[in-house]
């Protein structure tokens, strides 16, 4: 009897352990071995980086990205065909912006989200798009599409400024959500 | 009498000319377009090439305006990101025509997005006339 109670917590104490794992995308001991971890994405503190990419849309924070995105999205061939737009930059400010996209990118950072970034692009092609990403998806895929592309006032998940507020600081969590036209949402 | 009425043509010439904005950045552009072979920039013509609506790249009709609002001394929008693009006029945003650099990539990025090539510096003249009359 004492062991049928035995088994069953551990059964337990593993099955909660093994999901854990699965939705954080970061083992147990990773977790543990990183006294370093800050809360969400570091904000972006390079001047010319605000600028240059915040003239066309929110300045996403390079914490959102592994580097092997930047390095695929930051070449002049790349920016001269940017999701359809030319965003060419001259020689000097691409090397700025692309070595500071590159020492800040989720692989390098020890904050929150961008580990779990990290993680969940460890093993696969570079993403593109922050939207891509395996985390990413799955934090919104119980959002309603009316709610995002439906949404006249959102229109599509890469707007996280639409509905995180505080996105600019990089901060992204449940609290500073605010869905346009639907106040009532809790996740 | 004919000093008086002298000086007063000359006043009121002044005035006319100073409507239009220049800044030391522009003056550096029409010279170097100038320098390239452009000539005789006017502004009749860059404003009927920027509200000439031209097939974009999804198909759809698009001119300078589609980002930059039809009033000049309005915020315009980017037809895909929704970015407040701050206006254009000089007589409401003085920032504006200041820094060559600026000029030069944003013409560079935009004449691509809209005409699928870069401007002349014929166009970019105009374009520039144009934009300082406002």
């Amino acid at each position: 009897m004492m062991q049928n109670r035995y088994m069953m917590v551990l059964l337990a104490a593993i099955f909660l352990a093994g999901s854990g794992v699965a939705q954080a995308e970061e083992t147990f001991w990773q977790w543990m071995a990183n006294p370093w971890r800050e809360k969400e994405v570091q904000p972006v503190t390079n001047k010319l980086y605000q600028e240059e990419c915040s003239a066309c849309h929110l300045a996403y924070q390079p914490g959102l990205l592994p580097s092997k995105s930047w390095e695929k999205l930051l070449t002049e061939e790349a920016l001269s065909d940017h999701f359809g737009d030319d965003a060419s930059l001259d020689a000097d400010a691409l090397k700025e912006i692309k070595d500071y996209a590159l020492e800040n990118a989720a692989d390098k950072s020890f904050h929150k989200r961008s580990r779990k970034i990290a993680l969940a692009t460890r093993d696969v092609e570079a993403p593109l798009r922050i939207t891509e990403v395996r985390y990413i998806k799955r934090k919104h895929h119980e959002i309603p599409e009316k709610m995002i592309k439906g949404n006249k006032d959102v229109k599509s998940l890469s707007f996280c400024n639409a509905c995180h507020t505080r996105a600019k600081e990089g901060i992204y969590d449940n609290d500073t959500v605010k869905i346009p036209n639907y106040p009532d949402w809790e996740d | 009498m004919k000093k008086l009425y002298t000086a007063m043509v000359l006043v009121g010439a002044m005035v006319m000319v100073s409507t239009a904005w220049a800044t030391p950045a522009t003056d550096e552009l029409f010279t170097r377009y100038q320098s390239e072979g452009a000539k005789n920039f006017d502004a009749k013509r860059g404003g009927d090439n920027w509200v000439k609506k031209v097939k974009g790249e999804e198909a759809e009709m698009m001119s300078c305006q589609t980002c930059h609002s039809e009033d000049l001394t309005k915020q315009g929008k980017h037809h895909k990101t929704g970015k407040v693009i701050e206006p254009m006029a000089p007589s409401v945003n003085a920032e504006r025509f200041t820094d060559v650099k600026k000029i030069e990539k944003w013409f560079k990025r935009n004449c691509k997005d809209v005409l699928a090539r870069e401007c002349t510096s014929q166009e970019k003249g105009d374009y520039l006339k144009f934009l300082l009359s406002k």
